[in-house]
């Protein structure tokens, strides 16, 4: 057991923005070789709090301290020189450079000052093979990648540095589960080396796995620091959100005899990503995605959507048979897409949180070529109350929301338009757990009100907790379906992994 | 030969632009009345360096997402400096073209400046800077003239054995070393060691690097530590350079200054015809400058048809528009192949 000592500390550290209090008087600290996990809701401060560790942000009153001597970081390449690394959830990479040049990009191996491209394609191999990607072509330009590889050259761009203290925000939540293991067994390697590990995640059971200390922040004051094990997850929980919560999710309903079909696909085909997918969900269902990550599921969810070109198979809404031509026609026919990434496909950010609502919406809010703005307002507030979207005003822009808000709005914009069939990607991912509690009563009542519901998800526990069955796929097709008794962990994983054994279950 | 081939694969722009330009460079050679010749591929190389220089200037804040509208009269202005400055001995002519390549380069320094400091958007502040620069050259020179030796302008424009004979070395361009290079045209040689020999080291540094990181996502770029601000001044600094470059190049070969500010305009827009031709992204991060002298080369090579194709010069700026869309869009063809819809979008 190393000396405990604390790299960093903040002391009586407060952040405002305009009239807000982000931050509020917080004293942190955080010891080499630990991996300190931080709890809060969003809007509870840790984003605030992290951007100050990392220099992104100034703190507005107290002081950072790094082995005890004051620092002021202007910028994160500061922070970086002290050994202060940040994977952000907003991921930093470069998305037209190479994997290789954006590994390195702030400390590139030089030559006669100049970079030496082929000893950073070297390195970056070494950095890849660390972390188990080898898969990963150091010269694939990022904008190429899945969204989990992404992250994972992300945290091989942390590790390429020489690291005294790194922080994870949300850095699990895109990843498979085989990238998730390798990353919790690079956290041990670090804390072997003296490395503090910050460590932010909704998923409980990731920071009870692999934090041995733990902090709650509740509305930008730190409520408490402790060692793992001292509370139990129902008092973590409570100190988190300030209240009891109930059962994680709603309550499924009894099992109909036969659903009446929302959506039925045949021997779906396109490209080299889906090869024959066979599925239905009927009205007043949830029907889950499942599977590891990258096995087309993300390209169903986009070929039902007519984003894809050359999509081959039969698809029917209702009793109609369907071609999804584009978005457009998609939105018609009654079908809505809360898509993967709701920054750049679900929102407009600079925009307001009215103009978001109402983005898909215009037609029924317009008397002839004119927005009719009473309607409009009308149907504004309508959505926000339905969804609880907490908020001063709806003439705000959405990037003031916090993460849970803003895919409320995602969600709301379509609902506006009562759409039959609903089709969601990953609609929870970073999203606080009393968001994500309304998100899913939300999709529970939607399945009651006799829509049919599709949901990818990459959290398991989202998947049994949420759907009434799960179609699992593996290589581009449905390989097997979970329901009722069947629906657990052991056989969920046993399916993604393509091992075909009925008895699992 | 696997790396070669993934090579072409991410630089497909840049692949396709130099088969064009290819294609009609040689189909010009083959049309051509008196054959290929060293005096038609000098006279081409001439005609070709202005527009190349400007293409290398647009090139760089390009691809950092802001298009630089003072690149053509940044050209012609330090025409006219150059004008005044590049006369007397040699020795005073080598430091009259180092002030006016340092005055282009000033210029482009200010407009980083004004965009870095001064928070104003690129298209802009160059808009109106290029205004200045323009009313400064009519200033320096109301009426087109200066003094440039006859002896320079023949030493620069023509091929490397004049260049040797004119300055009296290499046994005056007889040496037997010389004689492999003997006939390349001076342009090309001062179009490599100007710009290109400027522009390879610069994209190997961490502040080249940066410009291209800035036009793909600024956010991650300064999230990731990088030095944003120093390599936006930089991308607006390299700009003033070539620019000047341009600039100078024109003042030798006209042996004279002019402050014309209609051709600094028309300039300024083909510079930037010429940098999309070349496969550069106007949004930025993807492409290059040496990408920017081929489309340079394409502008070039079809004007060049018009000469020996002998059409009506009534019609040649409605013909010089339909090729130039014709170009361009084979650029987009990409998009037909794309699959995945979503992908346009980014």
């Amino acid at each position: 057991m190393p000396a405990v000592t604390d790299i960093v500390k903040l002391q009586n550290v407060s952040r405002y923005f305009g009239g807000i209090t982000a931050l509020k008087d917080v004293d942190f600290s955080c010891r080499a070789g630990s991996v300190h996990g931080i709890l809060g809701e969003n809007g509870a401060g840790k984003s605030t709090l992290i951007k100050i560790l990392s220099g992104v942000l100034p703190p507005s009153e107290g002081q950072v301290l790094v082995d005890d001597k004051p620092v002021q970081y202007q910028s994160p390449s500061q922070a970086a020189k002290d050994g202060i690394v940040c994977i952000f959830q907003e991921l930093s990479l470069i998305p037209d450079l190479s994997v290789a040049e954006n590994i390195f990009i702030d400390h590139p191996p030089r030559r006669f000052g100049l970079i030496d491209a082929s000893a950073q394609r070297r390195m970056a191999e070494k950095v890849l093979a660390r972390i188990k990607c080898e898969d990963v072509d150091p010269d694939a330009r990022v904008r190429d990648l899945s969204l989990s590889r992404r992250q994972m050259v992300e945290i091989a761009k942390a590790i390429s540095k020489d690291l005294r203290v790194l922080i994870l925000d949300e850095a699990t939540s895109a990843l498979t589960s085989k990238d998730v293991e390798t990353v919790y067994g690079l956290l041990e390697e670090l804390t072997a080396n003296n490395v503090a590990s910050l460590f932010i995640s909704h998923r409980m059971q990731e920071v009870e796995a692999l934090c041995d200390r733990l902090s709650v922040f509740r509305n930008g004051s730190h409520i408490q620091s402790f060692d793992k094990g001292d509370l139990t997850e129902g008092e973590i929980v409570r100190l988190m959100i300030g209240r009891d919560i109930e059962a994680q999710y709603p309550p499924k309903p009894p099992k109909a005899e036969v659903h009446q079909p929302a959506l039925s696909i045949t021997d779906l085909r396109w490209e080299q990503s889906l090869k024959g997918v066979d599925l239905s969900v009927g009205q007043g269902e949830i029907v889950g995605l499942g599977g590891l990550d990258g096995q087309g599921q993300k390209e169903l969810l986009l070929a039902l959507f007519g984003v894809l070109k050359g999509v081959k198979g039969e698809v029917r809404l209702g009793d109609m048979p369907f071609i999804p031509t584009s978005p457009a026609a998609c939105k018609s026919a009654a079908l809505a897409l809360v898509p993967e990434d709701r920054k750049t496909e679900g929102l407009m950010l600079s925009l307001s949180i009215a103009d978001n609502l109402l983005l898909p919406n215009y037609k029924a809010v317009s008397r002839g070529a004119l927005i009719d703005t009473n309607r409009a307002a009308q149907e504004v507030d309508a959505a926000i109350a339905k969804l609880q979207i907490k908020t001063a005003s709806p003439d705000i822009s959405v990037e003031t929301l916090s993460g849970g808000n803003q895919q409320k709005v995602v969600i709301a914009k379509w609902l506006a338009l009562n759409p039959d069939v609903i089709l969601l990607n990953d609609p929870t991912r970073g999203i606080d757990v009393g968001t994500k509690q309304e998100i899913y009563s939300l999709i529970r009542n939607l399945a009651s009100s006799g829509k049919g519901v599709l949901l990818y998800s990459t959290d398991y526990a989202e998947l049994i907790g949420c759907c009434d069955r799960v179609s699992v796929m593996y290589d581009g097709r449905v390989v097997n379906e979970l329901s009722d008794d069947q629906l657990t962990e052991q056989a969920l994983v046993a399916a993604a992994l393509n091992i075909q054994s009925k008895g699992v279950a | 030969m696997t790396r070669m081939t993934s090579w072409v694969g991410r630089n497909r722009g840049f692949t396709g632009a130099f088969l064009l330009f290819a294609a009609l460079f040689v189909g010009y050679q083959m049309m051509h009345p008196r054959g290929f010749s060293t005096a038609v591929f000098i006279q081409n190389a001439n005609e070709s360096v202005v527009i190349g220089f400007l293409a290398m200037a647009q090139t760089v804040p390009v691809l950092m997402r802001g298009l630089d509208l003072s690149v053509g009269a940044v050209m012609t202005l330090t025409n006219t400096i150059a004008s005044h400055v590049v006369t007397g001995s040699p020795i005073q002519q080598i430091v009259g073209m180092t002030i006016t390549l340092a005055a282009g380069t000033g210029f482009g320094l200010m407009n980083g400046l004004i965009v870095v400091y001064g928070r104003i958007q690129p298209i802009i502040a160059t808009l109106a800077t290029g205004a200045v620069a323009g009313g400064l050259a009519l200033l320096i020179r109301p009426s087109p003239g200066g003094e440039i030796s006859s002896d320079l302008n023949w030493a620069l424009t023509n091929a490397v054995f004049d260049f040797t004979e004119t300055l009296g070395f290499a046994q005056d361009g007889t040496a037997a070393w010389l004689q492999p290079i003997a006939n390349i045209p001076m342009p090309l040689i001062i179009m490599a060691v100007f710009g290109i020999c400027v522009w390879v080291p610069f994209k190997r540094t961490v502040t080249g690097r940066t410009i291209y990181a800035v036009g793909s996502a600024e956010g991650a770029a300064y999230m990731s530590g990088l030095p944003v601000a120093r390599a936006k001044i930089a991308a607006f600094t390299l700009a003033g350079y070539f620019a000047a470059c341009a600039g100078l190049y024109l003042a030798i070969q006209t042996s004279s200054g002019n402050a014309d500010i209609n051709q600094a305009g028309a300039y300024t827009l083909n510079s930037i015809a010429a940098v999309v031709l070349g496969g550069t992204s106007l949004l930025g991060g993807v492409g290059g400058a040496i990408a920017s002298l081929i489309g340079a080369g394409i502008l070039r090579v079809i004007s060049f048809y018009f000469r020996i194709l002998s059409i009506d010069p009534l019609m040649q700026s409605l013909i010089e528009g339909l090729v130039l869309l014709a170009a361009v869009s084979i650029g987009a063809l990409r998009t037909l192949r794309v699959k995945n819809t979503l992908e346009l979008f980014r």
